[in-house]
């Protein structure tokens, strides 16, 4: 993937509401690329983690909102346990999911779940899933 | 000895198997699990968006009914209600302005700060009875039970919440060398499951499952042990599956550590619930003389 990386869009409003929402100083990040080598879901990413904090500080909204990463992270913390800065990139996962999700628009339709597996899966998954799938 | 236990709602219904084998091995080794009355729904997993309070209130609600009732720590079974009251309790201890919030907002309650201990029923195997005091309880060794230890995520991240080392976690082994069987490790014991994205993508749930199954059956084991519903239905739900298109895979049960607890201490095979496991554990068990 080509991106032109521009120095006028690391001040926007998404980079203020990720920090915002996250928590977290994106600029820790000196892209070592630990946390895309321990997570067990990068292979299916768009977006490696690693790269996904390097656009998320220089303000690349819109490769970041189009990529699928965010909603195939799992929130299972092998990044934040392993970061040698300290990151918790699963809050910034987190704030780029809740930036789509907060303006009503769902990754999951609840109704759209088969009722078969709906009644198979434990209250555990469907909370939990509906928590980080729908606004 | 009484302890506060808080069982959350999947104990209830898909996962008897995890708590009644827990609550009758514990009156065996003189401890009530006792429930908290008016317990609600933990919300499952922990917000990690710094303005989101208001998914902090149910957490917080259980942790507040354990004081009124006179308890100071509270015991957990399942990994996401350990991991969620856990972080919601350290969030009402360590950051004062959240606390005053969510204080604020619930005035119908009392103000919470962070009193209670959140612990998992491991802990109080390890920690308040120890493991060769249990050892001394067990009336049927597993022997020749070759199980392997199988972590998740949610006992042990982040870091302040793990209840072993990150990474090198040890206490489901030591657990399962206590009941008399034989500990298998492999690497991918703390890998996730996949966990929630089963309700988004059931296809990648097997994928991941069939690297945890595959790589535990690479080092020798004949069955998994873990503490989580959600853990046990992603590697379990596909497994008839991975039977069909894999010849060299027969299938894997999957065992909670309070069913293998159970069985060691001699307590009638009918309260593990064996019939709601995954991957046929009954026949494995008979196979080893372990079960009638």
């Amino acid at each position: 993937m080509s991106v032109t990386i521009s120095s006028k869009r690391r001040g926007t409003e998404f980079v203020k509401k990720v920090k915002e929402l996250s928590g977290e100083n994106l600029h820790l990040c000196y892209q070592c690329g630990m946390c895309s080598g321990v997570c067990p879901a990068a292979s299916n990413m768009d977006l490696s983690p690693r790269q996904v904090i390097e656009l998320a500080r220089l303000g690349m909204q819109n490769e970041i909102v189009k990529s699928k990463t965010v909603w195939i992270c799992a929130s299972c913390l092998a990044c934040t346990v392993n970061c040698p800065r300290g990151f918790d990139l699963s809050r910034l996962m987190e704030a780029i999911r809740l930036l789509t999700l907060r303006r009503n628009v769902d990754h999951v339709k609840p109704e759209q779940i088969p009722p078969e597996e709906r009644d198979d899966i434990p209250q555990i998954a469907m909370v939990s899933g509906l928590r980080k799938f729908t606004g | 000895m009484s302890l506060a236990y808080y069982p959350g709602c999947t104990l209830k219904t898909k996962a008897k198997n995890l708590e009644e084998p827990a609550i009758a091995s514990m009156e065996v080794l003189g401890f009530k699990l006792e429930e908290i009355t008016r317990w609600n729904c933990c919300g499952a997993v922990h917000s990690l968006a710094d303005d989101d309070l208001i998914h902090q209130v149910a957490p917080v609600r259980n942790l507040i009914r354990t004081t009124e009732q006179g308890k100071n720590k509270l015991v957990t079974l399942c990994s996401f209600c350990f991991n969620t009251l856990k972080r919601a309790n350290l969030l009402m201890k360590a950051d004062t302005e959240k606390r005053n919030t969510i204080n604020s907002f619930m005035d119908d309650e009392i103000d919470y700060s962070g009193e209670v201990k959140v612990i998992h029923l491991l802990e109080v195997l390890r920690d308040e009875i120890g493991w060769e005091a249990l050892a001394q309880k067990v009336k049927l060794p597993l022997r020749d039970l070759k199980v392997a230890p199988y972590y998740g995520c949610m006992l042990l991240r982040p870091r302040e919440v793990a209840m072993d080392s990150v990474e090198n976690p040890g206490i489901l082994r030591k657990l399962v060398e206590t009941v008399g069987a034989t500990s298998v490790d492999f690497p991918e014991s703390t890998r996730c499951c996949g966990s929630y994205q089963i309700i988004s993508d059931p296809g990648v749930i097997s994928a991941y499952a069939w690297n945890i199954l595959s790589s535990a059956l690479s080092y020798g084991a004949e069955a998994l042990v873990l503490t989580c519903p959600l853990c046990a239905y992603d590697l379990g739900q596909g497994q008839e599956e991975l039977v069909k298109k894999r010849a060299e895979f027969k299938g894997m049960p999957i065992f909670y550590f309070t069913q293998l607890l159970a069985l060691a201490l001699g307590l009638d095979h009918q309260v593990c619930h064996f019939e709601l496991n995954y991957g046929n554990p009954e026949s494995l068990l008979r196979e080893k003389n372990l079960l009638p």
